[in-house]
């Protein structure tokens, strides 16, 4: 399943993403649940504010890092559609 | 950081062991801690400025029945001060509305509200307590107009599995956000109830394929925990991700374990908060470095594939069931033990006695009309 550009994510209810300086790490906090997200993920969280569409995530990240839009746009879908499925972010 | 054994995620506090109700599964021991031995807001709030500088991400107060304290709302804005990530875990039925009011004001990220059935009067009389099912639908209701996110708890057993299904429509229709349908854990009140709690295999199985197709259906939508319980198991379960790797719970007079229900075992002292910083319990503490790691264990798991994702299993149900702490956890199926399991499900019988319900001086079989906190 593919996402549509248009979709604006967001962190879902109770769900906090935040740097730890004990760990020196950025951390999801989530109801019972978090995750120390991989560097990647990191910069996607990063511009995930409810507002932003997942296309305009896609044209941020292909200005600052080599890859293909096209590419990035897929990755990101993925890692989308996976922190949704883990209940950190809504679609 | 060299050295160190990396900082604990969790920090369980049980702020008293004070409830309203008495459900026979509590996971409280059997031995409750009295009123006059809790630890003060003082020395709590001393504890989270511990754990917030030990690295503890999330602080779930639980009891007994947290909100029994009247300073719940002062201690949750001291941890959300701190940076901690703030959950409670309540059964509900004293998260009045000014209450509630206090803990959005102090700043609560999260609220798991746990429910004992969906039918009124099956629910209250797990509970002990009558009237409480009504009062946790209202709650329910207070957690979502304010705006937090909800879990629902449902402990499922023989004597309300039947309703699964529907305990996920609740709570769908309530607009939870996670629900979690979990098996009574056979330790403490548990253990002293199986027979009245544990369901068949045939109620196992229909419950996991509805728990499957559930999660199917509300995927992204959802999250639906599942916790089974081990008796028909081939493998056990990763208790607390590993003894002493990722939590630190505290009972309500400053114990800090690394289980809730560690107390059980034999042979430990465990530090307390009072006069341990909880640093020095996490790194150096013997009750917290018994267990720790992979090199305590027997055989079968010293060598098995498996010694690092479940941790050989949970020390209080090997001592609870096989009388040392420190053998293989029997629900695996390659346990010397295992076989406990199998007569544990023979001892169900056709009918379940009555509940011993959870109590201080526990015993009787009938449950009260009326409760105190
Ligand atoms: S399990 Fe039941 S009796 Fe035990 S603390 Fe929770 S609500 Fe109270
Ligand atoms: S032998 Fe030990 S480590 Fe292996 S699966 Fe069984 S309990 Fe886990």
């Amino acid at each position: 399943m593919s996402l549509p550009e248009t979709t604006v994510p967001g962190l879902r209810r109770g769900v906090k993403f935040r740097f730890d300086a004990v760990r020196a790490s950025w951390v999801v906090l989530a109801p019972e649940r978090l995750f120390v997200p991989d560097e990647p993920a990191v910069e996607v969280l990063k511009l995930i504010d409810g507002a932003r569409s997942l296309g305009a995530i896609a044209d941020d990240l292909a200005a600052r890092f080599a890859a293909p839009r096209a590419v990035i746009l897929a990755d990101v879908a993925a890692m989308l559609t996976d922190l949704a499925d883990k209940g950190a972010i809504a679609l | 950081m060299t050295g160190l054994f990396p900082p604990p995620m969790g920090l369980i506090v049980e702020l008293t062991h004070r409830c309203p109700l008495q459900c026979p599964y509590c996971s409280n021991p059997l031995e409750l801690e009295r009123p006059a031995s809790e630890l003060d807001t003082s020395a709590w709030m001393r504890v989270f400025d511990q754990a917030a500088e030990l690295g503890v991400l999330q602080l779930h107060f639980t009891g007994g029945e947290p909100t029994a304290r009247r300073d719940l709302p002062d201690l949750v804005r001291h941890a959300s001060a701190r940076g901690l990530y703030t959950n409670i875990i309540t059964s509900g039925v004293l998260l009045d509305e000014p209450l509630m009011a206090a803990l959005m004001a102090a700043g609560i990220d999260h609220i798991q509200l746990s429910l004992q059935d969906i039918e009124p009067e099956n629910a209250d009389r797990i509970g002990g307590y009558r009237g409480a099912h009504a009062k946790k639908l209202a709650a329910a209701q207070r957690i979502r107009d304010a705006g937090l996110p909800l879990t629902l708890n449902f402990v499922v057993h023989r004597q309300n599995i039947q309703n699964v299904a529907r305990m996920i429509d609740i709570a769908e229709k309530l607009g939870a956000e996670r629900s979690e349908i979990a098996h009574v854990q056979y330790y403490g009140w548990g253990l002293k109830n199986r027979a009245a709690l544990l369901p068949s295999r045939a109620e196992l199985d229909a419950t996991t394929a509805t728990v499957e197709a559930a999660r199917a259906r509300l995927k992204g939508r959802m999250v639906i925990d599942y916790v089974v319980p081990d008796y028909y198991a081939s493998r056990p379960k990763s208790c607390m991700g590993g003894w002493a790797q990722r939590f630190i719970n505290i009972s309500p007079s400053g114990k800090a374990m690394p289980c809730h229900a560690a107390e059980t075992l034999p042979g430990f002292t465990f530090p307390s908060v009072r006069d341990t910083p909880l640093a020095a319990i996490w790194q150096s503490d013997p009750a917290f470095l018994r267990f720790r790691g992979t090199d305590w264990m027997p055989e079968p798991c010293a060598s098995c594939e498996r010694r690092e994702i479940d941790w050989g299993g949970c020390r209080c149900q090997a001592f609870a069931l096989t009388g040392d702490a420190g053998r293989t956890d029997p629900a695996c199926a390659l346990a010397p033990d295992h076989a406990v399991m199998a007569e544990a499900v023979a001892e169900r019988g056709i009918a379940p006695p009555p509940f011993i319900y959870r109590r201080i001086n526990a015993g009787s079989e009938r449950a009260p009309v009326e409760a105190v906190v």
